[in-house]
This record gives C-alpha cells, structure tokens and sequence, in this order.
C-alpha cells in the first residue's frame, strides 16, 4: 500500500493501523528507606512511588503526565508529574493503596490509564530486620497497548527504546520523523536515577523458559491420556468387531 | 450298680446322653430376656440379629375392669352380597353383647353407576357409525358386570376393539347422556366426564410413550446415561476434538435423549467466539493494559468451563509452579500462558473422559449378555436359550414356539447395528488424530 505524495499531514494523523498494536513496557512499584535513628512515630519512612519504563527508558515519548493519588490524610493527596522521570517522593508510617493514572500525549490516547500499586514499607518477611540502606522495593511489570495507534504515532514512536512495535508489512511507507524530538529525548536521561540500583530485573526470557517446560509437561499427559483413551476405545472395536462366523 | 450290670450289658456307656444332658441348661444360661425358650431355640442359640422388643417394656392396653370379652363363632349377613348367604366367623363379643351393624368389609364393596339409555335416548343422542346398538348394549353391560375394567371389558369383547375404542365409545355416550338430560348445559359443565372429555388420540400416545420407557433395554439405557455424560463433558471441553466427535456421535444411536444433546454441541463453538468478542471490545478500549488483556482472555477462554474446573486449571498452575498471574507478562508471556491454561484444560476434560470410559467398559465386561447388539453377546444369548431348550421340548410344540420367539426377541434390539458400524466409522479417524 504505497499511498500518493500529496496526502497531507493531517491524514497521516488520522489515518489508523488495523490489526497493529504498539506497547510499552512499564514498571511501576516503590522504594522505602527507613529512617533509621531518624524515624519518628509518624515518619518512620522515607519513600518513592514511580512509574518507569521496563529497561528505565523514557516514557515521556508517550506519557504526558502521572497522577498519584495519594492516601487521603495526606496534604493534597492528588500529587501530578508533569514530567519524567515520574516519581513522587514521600515519608510516612503506613501502607496503602496509590493510584496511579496515566495521562498520555493527544496523538496517542485521549484515555487515561489506571494503575493500582500497594505501598510496601516493611519487609515481607519480618525476620528481615529494618535496614536503613536496604531500600524495601515492591514492583509490577506490566504492557501499556495501544491499539490501532495512527500512522504518525507509529512513525513517531518506531525507533523508541521505550516502544515495542511490530514490524510492518512491505511496502508500508510512513510519515517522516520530526527531527526535534530525538534531541528532545535526551535532555532527561532517567537511567541517571539514584534508585536504579535497586530496581529489578524483569526477564522474559526465564518466564518463558518456565512456562515452555509447564507446557511440556501437560502435553506429555495429555499425550499419555490420548493413548489410553485410544486404547480402551481399540478394545470396545475388537468387541464391535461384525460377527463373519455367525 | 445300675441297670446295666442288672441286665449284664458292657458298662462302656455312649457319651451322647451325657452331653445331651448338659447342653441345653448351658444354652438356656445365655439366653436373652424377652424371648421366649422355645423361640431362643429355633434360632440354634445364635443371638437374634434384630433388636427384639421385650414385651414388658410395651405400654400396656388400656382395658376396663368391669369388660368380660369373649370370642364367639356366629353367623353374619353380608350386605354386599345379594344371595343371603349366611357365613360364620369368630367375633369378639364384649359382656355378653355381640357387635350390631353391618359386616365391616360390606363398605368396600364399592359400585360404578353405569348410566342407562332408553331406546329413545340412544335413537336422539347416541348413534355412532362406527358403533352398532348392540355392541353399545354389550359394552354398557360389560362395563357394569367388571365396574368399568376396561382392560377386562376389551378381553370378553365380542368383536376386536381396542381399550381406548371402548374407554371413548363408553364417555362419549356418558357424556352424551348426562348433557342430554339436564336441564341446561350450565348445571353440569362441572360434571368430570363434562369438563374433561376423553381424548382417543392423546390417550393412544400416551400409552405408545410409555410403552416405549417400558421396553428400553438395559444397553440403550446405559447409551442414554452415557450420552447425557459426554454432553456434560461436551460443555466443559474445549479444545478437544474428542469432546465434540463424543458429543455428536451418539445422536447416531436412536434413543430419545438425543434432542437434548443438540444443545450440548453449541457451547464448544462458543470458545472461539468468546475470545474473538474479548479481542474486539479490547480493541475498542484503544489504550489497555496487557495484564488486563490477559485476564479478559482467560475469562473468555474458560467461559464454558465450571467454576470447579477453573479451580482445577488454577491448581493445576501451582503445582506446575506457574504463577497465576505472569510476573513479566509481555505478550510473548501472555500468549503462552493462556496456552497453557488451555493445555490443562484440555487434560482436565480428557482426564474426565478417560474415567468416564474406563468406568464404563467395566460396566460392559460385567453385562455381556445384556448387551444383544454387539454380536459376540448376541452369540451367548442365544446359547443361554438353548439351554432352556432340553426343558421345554418336553412340553412339545408350544415351547419350542416360545423359544423361537425369545430368539427373535434377542434379535430385536440387534436390529440397532445399522448404529455401530457408524460408530465404528468414526473410531478409527479419532485413532489417526490421537496418535498424531
């Protein structure tokens, strides 16, 4: 499909992607530090919720902005992040549920994005004693999909780490990239993240060498229950079997 | 010195009568309370096996003093008799007074009024063409002599005509007769025979219905239960063939369960369904997130399955050591998880059809003979009849008669192979695709 010079831009905006998903890989979780000597009854934590690509990208590219809605004996509560990296800093003494809303620029989506993290501050296990330089860090992977994104976001997002897109079919030709925004992307390089040390590593790779030998496993009994189930349906044959000596 | 040296015979003595004379004190020392000796007796001193009641502890009859009852032989008249016979019996007769009143049994002499038609009534209400005065006349006459036993009425009828002819000829002229005399319609619409008319063609149904529950065998009863099984299978199985081949092959076989198997297959199309309406209201979400997909995907894929089975997936997972939820769900991940849950599901449903089938083949090893439609059973039918057969030729022709029915008999539900073969058709295909 090799589309004619004198399309104008606006189409390209508009134009959608069928059967084309584009996804970004998200971590969102938190880091506590307890205060140690520090700690008083109400502030015994010092902690960080945030919202970070997979391999610490950039999500800018595609998030406009983060809501952390906060527990509500909290002055103001509803904590906004207009701008990577997208974390919110706190301390306190308790857990409880954040809110995480993400808001992403006009060409990607008009709908925000609902996230639900549990702040963690104590160490699952209790025997772990409080450590002050142990941070206690809680975190989910998850894919942010977009579906049929246009052609423009496509070609926008194509060359971003932060962005899995599949490959398009032959022939496709796309918009051209507007120079500024590769500049623009390194301004803030979030990889520079004093937490990064902590954050975990997300494999996929050991997740599906998992679930590649669980299925192994099921297919072998389900093979082993086939072969009976053949089995006992060979024997009702033999008995079916059409009476030529009668 | 006894009788024996008197009588100078051995003074070796049997030791019979001796035991003899110490068994029973033994016996009787064991004997429970509220039994009687003689009872205890008859059951060769082994302990009843049921509680027996001892009669002191029964409440005692409550009975006047003043009351002296004694027994008496004395004739009696039955009411329900017309021909005064006079009959003697025991009755209980209290201070000297025999009970007055009818004999109690009289009252369940009961009677049907059989309606009667004059020849006037007959010529204005009753002509039938397919009924003659005559054979109305006999039927009335029978109904009164057999109170209305219809199966005994067509069994003394004259001509040949069924039960239900004879039930519709006899309300129908009842009916007749009892709109005929009242004074207005109104004042016996609530007459039984009124309201609710004998209806020939329902009744005929009826009884071929019942007869056809009645004369089931035990082999096709067995198909009907396993074939209402494997549709409940059909339901919960997804992605096995098996489930859909087990669930349309039965319909081959003609048994009246079979309509409601139809409605068993509809739910296996339904899977795919499902996840093609999961896969399009996601893309109408336009921005998701892909735990969320997964989840409607799962759903979508274990839709038709039961709760308890969704259970069983999810236990299944934990063993397998698979989370419930991906850690890292990309799409990759995501993709092969939902396989997997399929996978097990998949297990789940033949796991239950393999017992379902084990079960069921032990119960065919333990009913050959029941069995007539598969031909090696058939065989031994027939050779169990034939050992009637030295038994019954002495009877003479009549015998071997009934023996060449009882065959025909044990053809008659063989006339089903048409059924097998199209089963057996089917086999060998399942064959190909289990082993591949």
């Amino acid at each position: 499909m090799v589309r004619s010079s004198d399309d104008t831009e606006k189409k390209n905006l508009v134009k959608k992607l069928k059967d084309v998903e584009i996804s970004v890989p998200i971590v969102y979780g938190n880091a506590a530090f307890w205060l140690g000597k520090k700690a008083s009854e109400y502030q015994s934590h010092k902690w960080t919720v945030y919202v970070r690509g997979a391999t610490n990208e950039d999500l800018s590219v595609v998030v406009k902005r983060v809501v952390f809605q906060l527990h509500s004996s909290f002055n103001n509560p509803t904590r906004v992040v207009e701008s990577p990296p997208f974390e919110l800093s706190e301390s306190g003494w308790g857990e409880f549920e954040i809110a995480i809303t993400l808001h992403f620029h006009s060409d990607v989506s008009d709908k925000p994005l609902h996230l639900y993290h549990h702040l963690k501050l104590y160490p699952e296990d209790d025997s772990g004693s409080l450590s002050v330089k142990k941070p206690v860090v809680v975190e989910s992977y998850d894919e942010v999909v977009f579906a049929e994104p246009s052609e423009a976001l496509f070609a926008r997002v194509q060359n971003h780490p932060a962005v899995i897109v599949p490959r398009l079919p032959a022939g496709f030709s796309l918009p051209p990239v507007p120079a500024e925004d590769a500049d623009k992307r390194k301004r803030i390089d979030p990889k520079d993240n004093p937490l990064t040390q902590w954050f975990t590593n997300f494999s996929e790779a050991d997740e599906l060498l998992k679930l590649a030998a669980a299925r192994q496993q099921v297919q072998t009994q389900i093979a082993r229950v086939r072969r009976q189930l053949s089995l006992i349906d060979g024997q009702h044959q033999q008995q079916l079997k059409p009476p030529s000596e009668l | 010195m006894d009788a024996k040296d008197i009588l100078g015979l051995p003074k070796v003595s049997l030791p019979v009568p001796q035991d003899k004379k110490s068994r029973p004190q033994k016996d009787s020392q064991r004997k429970p309370d509220g039994i009687s000796r003689e009872v205890y007796a008859l059951t060769g001193g082994v302990a009843p096996l049921m509680p027996s009641i001892d009669v002191n502890q029964l409440k005692k009859r409550q009975q006047p003093e003043n009351e002296k009852i004694t027994w008496e032989w004395l004739s009696f008249t039955n009411s329900a008799r017309k021909d005064e016979l006079k009959l003697y019996h025991w009755v209980r007769v209290v201070n000297g007074t025999p009970p007055t009143g009818d004999y109690s049994f009289a009252k369940y002499n009961k009677s049907v009024d059989v309606i009667k038609y004059t020849d006037e009534e007959y010529e204005k209400h009753l002509t039938d063409p397919e009924w003659t005065k005559e054979e109305t006349d006999q039927l009335f006459d029978l109904c009164e002599r057999f109170d209305l036993r219809f199966v005994v009425i067509a069994d003394r009828f004259p001509s040949s005509r069924s039960v239900e002819e004879l039930k519709n000829r006899y309300y129908s002229v009842s009916r007749a007769i009892i709109i005929a005399r009242a004074p207005s319609p109104a004042d016996v619409s609530g007459h039984p025979l009124v309201k609710e008319p004998y209806n020939i063609s329902q009744e005929i149904d009826r009884k071929r219905a019942l007869s056809m529950v009645l004369s089931q065998t035990k082999q096709q009863e067995r198909k009907d239960t396993e074939a209402a099984q494997d549709a409940e299978l059909a339901v919960t199985s997804n992605t096995s063939p098996e489930g859909m081949e087990k669930a349309t092959a039965p319909v081959e076989t003609a048994s009246p369960s079979n309509i409601q198997l139809t409605s068993g297959v509809a739910p296996l199309m339904s899977m795919a369904d499902n996840a093609a309406a999961a896969a399009a209201s996601l893309r109408m979400l336009r921005v998701y997130l892909r735990t969320y997909a997964l989840d409607q995907m799962v759903q979508a894929a274990s839709s038709s399955a039961g709760l308890r089975t969704i259970k069983r997936v999810e236990q299944f997972l934990q063993e397998l050591k698979v989370n419930l939820k991906p850690r890292v769900p990309t799409k990759a991940v995501c993709a092969e998880h939902l396989e997997l849950r399929k996978e097990i599901l998949t297990l789940l449903n033949l796991q239950k059809l393999l017992q379902n089938k084990e079960e069921g083949s032990s119960y065919r090893e333990g009913s050959y003979t029941e069995t007539p439609d598969t031909p090696k059973h058939l065989h031994r039918g027939i050779d169990q009849d034939r050992t009637f057969v030295p038994d019954s030729v002495s009877f003479g022709a009549i015998s071997t008669e009934r023996v060449g029915k009882k065959d025909q008999k044990r053809k008659g539900p063989g006339r089903e192979a048409p059924s097998s073969p199209a089963q057996s058709n089917k086999r060998p295909r399942k064959l190909k695709a289990t082993d591949s």
